[in-house]
């Protein structure tokens, strides 16, 4: 099928990049596999109305929606909820970040898993993923100007979380 | 360069989104600027802590060949019952969908032809509502007998679809069920014409927008039109014509 060659050759390589923003998004890397699979399918669905040349923006953006009509559904207190003790899903690291097990890994995940999920996919497409404000805008469906003031609030919090581990910090510590 | 323009272009720099000139503006104002200085600094330091932790998630050992493995069978043609609820389920979703532009236009009369759906719309509005139609909840009244199915829909919607099974024209009835779009009540009519279905939505409808309109996505027809203060939307994999056939049907 043509179709399918086509699917493999421009999305499938965006697969981590999709992986990754699920995982941050859910804050788990379990809910994170399955939410991802389902969003491939679905972007593989709908693939013949892809007539773009970002690939990678138009799965992210699948990916995104998914997992927030996801989290939604599944998690229905937590909306717009800034950070949930009781949702503070520990991360269960990958091999790489288990060999790492460093204590910047540990703090860096635990700070940007405070973030409210708005703040922390912004980082996460920023930082992690590279993309540009024009492709965070097309990502999130958000203005460029509403991306540049997200990542301003996003980068100030992170940095506050960071400096000054807050007096929240003890709760997690189980 | 004051200090204000340079901390709002600060990070726009940091991330190589500043403009050649404003770029090389900010960064003779940092060589003097010991307080902007430190601020980049601050920005930068951010960066590499969130470079140097490795934040991007491995994947999953054998991840890909899973997701490959599903693809594989999503490809795979008509045939199992898997597949053939798969399709019913995305012409409903494509029928939702062609509802949204539809009910766009009973609002704009003046439109005419196909109703143009950007893709990134259609993967959100189809997003939105294929959760409401997971595996069985696809008819909630599975029955070819007209009988059954139209009363089923009384009391659940504040009108009386029409519900006739037109199984000597090659239309049968599959069953029936319950949406919500846009806060309304939409029935679903499922009929078979071959090996495909035909869903059918039907809504109240009390503009003056008389109107017909028909269209093709993803390889998929459609037609909508109103009768007795209804709005109809009929959907298909099949050709165009089946569906004029089924309308005609429909509207006798």
């Amino acid at each position: 099928m043509q179709d399918r060659e086509h699917f493999d050759q421009l999305v499938l390589p965006h697969l981590r990049a999709a992986f990754n923003l699920a995982r941050w998004l859910l804050r788990s890397r379990e809910d994170a596999e399955d939410v991802t699979q389902e969003a491939l399918l679905r972007a593989f669905r709908f693939f013949s109305g892809f007539h773009g040349s970002d690939a990678r923006a138009w799965l992210l953006q699948i990916v995104r929606n998914t997992c927030y009509t996801w989290m939604e559904k599944n998690r229905p207190m937590n909306g717009a909820v800034e950070f949930d003790e009781s949702l503070h899903l520990s991360p269960l690291p990958g091999p790489e970040a288990q060999a790492l097990a460093g204590s910047d890994h540990e703090r860096l995940t635990k700070a940007l898993e405070k973030l409210s999920p708005r703040s922390r996919e912004v980082i996460v497409l920023r930082e992690l993923e590279g993309c540009s404000y024009k492709e965070i805008a097309a990502i999130t469906a958000m203005p460029i100007g509403t991306v540049m003031s997200s990542l301003a609030r996003a980068r100030e919090r992170l940095q506050q979380l960071l400096t000054k581990p807050g007096t929240k910090e003890a709760v997690h510590d189980l | 360069m004051t200090c204000d323009d340079s901390r709002s272009f600060l990070l726009a720099y940091l991330d190589c989104e500043l403009d050649a000139p404003r770029s090389a503006e900010f960064e003779r104002h940092i060589e003097g600027c010991a307080s902007c200085s430190r601020a980049l600094e601050a920005q930068q330091s951010l960066r590499s802590s969130i470079h140097g932790a490795q934040l991007r998630e491995p994947l999953p050992v054998g991840f890909e060949r899973k997701i490959r493995r599903q693809l594989d069978e999503a490809s795979q043609p008509a045939s199992s019952w898997k597949f053939t609820q798969w399709r019913l389920l995305a012409a409903a979703a494509v029928l939702l969908l062609v509802i949204g532009g539809s009910w766009k236009f009973a609002q704009k009369p003046h439109d005419n032809g196909d109703v143009p759906v950007a893709a990134a719309d259609a993967v959100e509005l189809v997003d939105a509502h294929i959760r409401a139609l997971q595996p069985g909840h696809l008819t909630d009244v599975t029955s070819t007998d007209q009988h059954t199915v139209k009363p089923w829909f009384d009391g659940r919607t504040a009108f009386a679809p029409p519900v006739r099974d037109f199984a000597a024209q090659d239309f049968p009835l599959v069953g029936g069920r319950l949406d919500v779009f846009q806060g309304h009540t939409v029935a679903a009519l499922v009929y078979g014409r071959r090996k495909h279905f035909i869903s059918v939505f039907i809504w109240p409808d009390a503009t003056q927008n008389a109107e017909q309109y028909a269209g093709a996505m993803n390889g998929y027809q459609w037609i909508s039109w109103k009768q007795s203060g209804l709005r109809f939307c009929a959907v298909a994999d099949t050709s165009r014509d089946d569906l004029a056939a089924l309308k005609e049907l429909i509207s006798r």
